[in-house]
């Protein structure tokens, strides 16, 4: 998931920088790409506020949980606050959560505590503010998981709901 | 006779009683008390014709096979034999056979006309100099001679156990490729025995708990096809599927068959929140069955369809409920420590298998319909997924090795605990379902 987390990222990227009027090769008028040599951020790189990169990496793009737990500890809530904001200037994006848990459980179950983690972070973006009509949620249950020491260190970060940002079409 | 029928009875009665009845899980180890498994022997059948010959000896191997995999029988070597049996009609040399202590004897006779395949067979008990039932012949193309094997062994294991067959029967299951991060899965099928290994999916969407309609000729399972599970019917035989109806922004999962086969209760994830719903196929149209805020998964049937056992953490933990199918309150029937799920009612009704977590071990274990006399068969750092063979006396699993390098493998075990064994599939397995005995 992590490996197509990133390259569904990089697309979302691409395209952004495809359709953006000031991007530095324009802006620099020469031909040969010297031009980009200017100092200012690269639309799409992570320092660049408005990015998916940015979105995943300064933000959060995930939030861990308990064992059996959907509760959202206060870590959680502080990345799922920056993820709110992020989205409300960003109406170009729509967001689909993905429930995850770990290997200790059964799958059914397991798909069920994932549908409650989606939910619990959608619900929370709500709360501060997000529209729900852009927010959907998937669980993959213990089908997914980015670690695989079966261990807790590994464990705790598959119990997991990751944000990811989906290009909106209609916006 | 009569020494025959004392093993057969001895064996039965330990495999239909479990050792000790107490109120706490009994864990059964098994390395204690190992049934001395009956000596049969299975010359090679007589081939009629010269066309024969292959499937005669082939089909005698695989009698053998699924008569030994059972636990309750052990073959006696070719190389021990006295008298070969070189004509299906000649008398049976008892003599020889009880010098070399096969009390039963199972001999046969092949022929081959085209594509047809027939054989012959017979069940020899060779303490009582006596045939045990009436000879048999089954026909069919050649290329089903495993399964005109399988209903030998289903013969001679049904004569002289007592119980249903399960040999004649088809397992399918979730293919497993690549490394625990990313896994690729796709459904097959199999003979119960891991041969003819089929694929029915290509492995593009992660698909999960296929499970057989109750003529084995339909399969449920969830697939991510659409990017959100979602249950879908195919057809075996044409391999063809269709998604059942569902509901935008719900995801649905873990169906089973009603024992009709036209109903299927499912799970149904809304807002976060898990029910259990039944839908009548044809209409599409479904009603909810559970209103909770808790989970409610991995519902299964009665064998008469009247109650519905499944798994629900309204009690804090995942632990095991029955409900009538019409509606109502459910009862809850685990009670031991633990956490309790994917329940299966066994065909015979007598019993329910399950998954047990407990102490950071995963456990298949059965209990009565009551949650009495609880029994755990295996134990491991991840089994479950119980699936019951046909005759209700065997249960397959899903076995998940630990770590990096972990690997889905399916087991299966007998209801007393006994006969633990490793079922050989091409790649990675995981979630089996077995079929009813094949017509």
């Amino acid at each position: 998931m992590k490996r197509s987390s990133k390259l569904a990222a990089l697309g979302l990227v691409l395209a952004v920088a495809a359709c953006t009027n000031n991007s530095p090769f324009a802006a620099g008028g020469g031909s040969g790409g010297a031009g980009g040599v200017d100092g200012s951020v690269l639309p799409g790189s992570p320092s660049d506020p408005r990015s998916p990169a940015y979105f995943q990496q300064a933000v959060g793009d995930r939030v861990l949980f308990q064992v059996d737990q959907s509760t959202l500890t206060d870590a959680a809530k502080a990345t799922l606050q920056g993820q709110a904001d992020w989205l409300m200037q960003n109406p170009d994006y729509n967001a689909r959560i993905e429930g995850h848990a770990d290997e200790q459980g059964t799958r059914e179950y397991n798909l069920a505590l994932g549908a409650r983690r989606a939910n619990a972070a959608r619900e929370y973006l709500i709360s501060r503010g997000v529209a729900g009509s852009r927010i959907t949620t998937v669980s993959y249950g213990k089908e997914r998981p980015i670690e695989i020491c079966s261990q807790e260190a590994c464990y705790a970060k598959n119990r997991r709901a990751v944000t990811v940002l989906v290009a909106n079409v209609t916006g | 006779m009569m020494r025959l029928l004392t093993s057969i009875f001895l064996g039965a009665a330990l495999m239909a009683v479990p050792a000790v009845a107490q109120n706490t899980p009994l864990r059964i180890e098994i390395t204690e008390g190992v049934i001395e498994p009956l000596p049969f022997a299975a010359p090679d059948f007589v081939p009629d014709t010269p066309a024969a010959a292959q499937y005669a000896t082939q089909i005698a191997r695989v009698v053998a096979a699924d008569l030994t995999g059972t636990g309750l029988f052990r073959e006696v070597p070719a190389n021990a034999y006295i008298s070969q049996v070189t004509s299906f009609d000649a008398p049976v040399q008892f003599a020889d056979w009880k010098a070399i202590n096969a009390q039963a004897l199972v001999t046969g006779g092949v022929s081959v006309s085209g594509n047809t395949l027939t054989v012959r067979f017979r069940i020899w008990d060779v303490f009582s100099d006596t045939e045990l039932g009436n000879g048999l012949q089954f026909t069919g193309t050649v290329d089903g001679w495993r399964r005109m094997a399988h209903k030998v062994a289903d013969q001679v294991y049904s004569r002289i156990t007592g119980e249903g067959g399960y040999f004649d029967s088809r397992v399918v299951f979730v293919s497993e490729s690549g490394p625990k991060d990313e896994r690729r899965k796709r459904l097959a099928i199999m003979d119960y025995d891991g041969a003819n290994v089929q694929y029915l999916t290509d492995s593009s969407a992660i698909v999960l708990a296929p499970r057989f309609s109750p003529a084995g000729d339909r399969v449920l399972y969830t697939s991510y096809e659409s990017g959100v599970p979602r249950i879908y019917v195919l057809d075996v035989g044409a391999v063809q599927r269709n998604v059942l109806p569902t509901q935008e922004g719900t995801m649905s999962f873990a169906p089973r068959f009603s024992p009709d086969g036209r109903s299927v209760v499912y799970s149904l994830a809304r807002g976060g929140n898990t029910d259990l719903y039944l839908m009548d196929i044809n209409s599409g149209q479904s009603r909810q069955l559970t209103n909770a805020p808790s989970i409610e998964t991995a519902p299964s049937f009665s064998p008469d369809g009247s109650q519905i056992v499944f798994e629900s953490d309204r009690s804090g933990t995942p632990q095991l409920y029955i409900m009538p199918t019409t509606g109502g309150e459910p009862r809850k029937i685990s009670s031991g420590k633990g956490r309790y799920g994917t329940p299966v009612w066994s065909p015979r009704g007598d019993l329910i298998a399950f998954t047990k977590q407990s102490q950071g071990r995963f456990h298949i274990g059965v209990m009565r319909t009551d949650g009495s006399e609880e029994r755990l068969l295996t134990a491991s750092f991840l089994d479950e997924g119980p699936t019951w063979a046909p005759n209700g006396r065997v249960i397959m699993f899903t076995r998940e090795s630990q770590g990096a390098e972990g690997r889905a493998t399916l087991y299966s075990v007998d209801i007393s605990g006994r006969n633990l064994r490793p079922v050989r599939t091409p790649d990675g397995a995981s979630d089996p379902a077995w079929s009813p005995l094949q017509k």
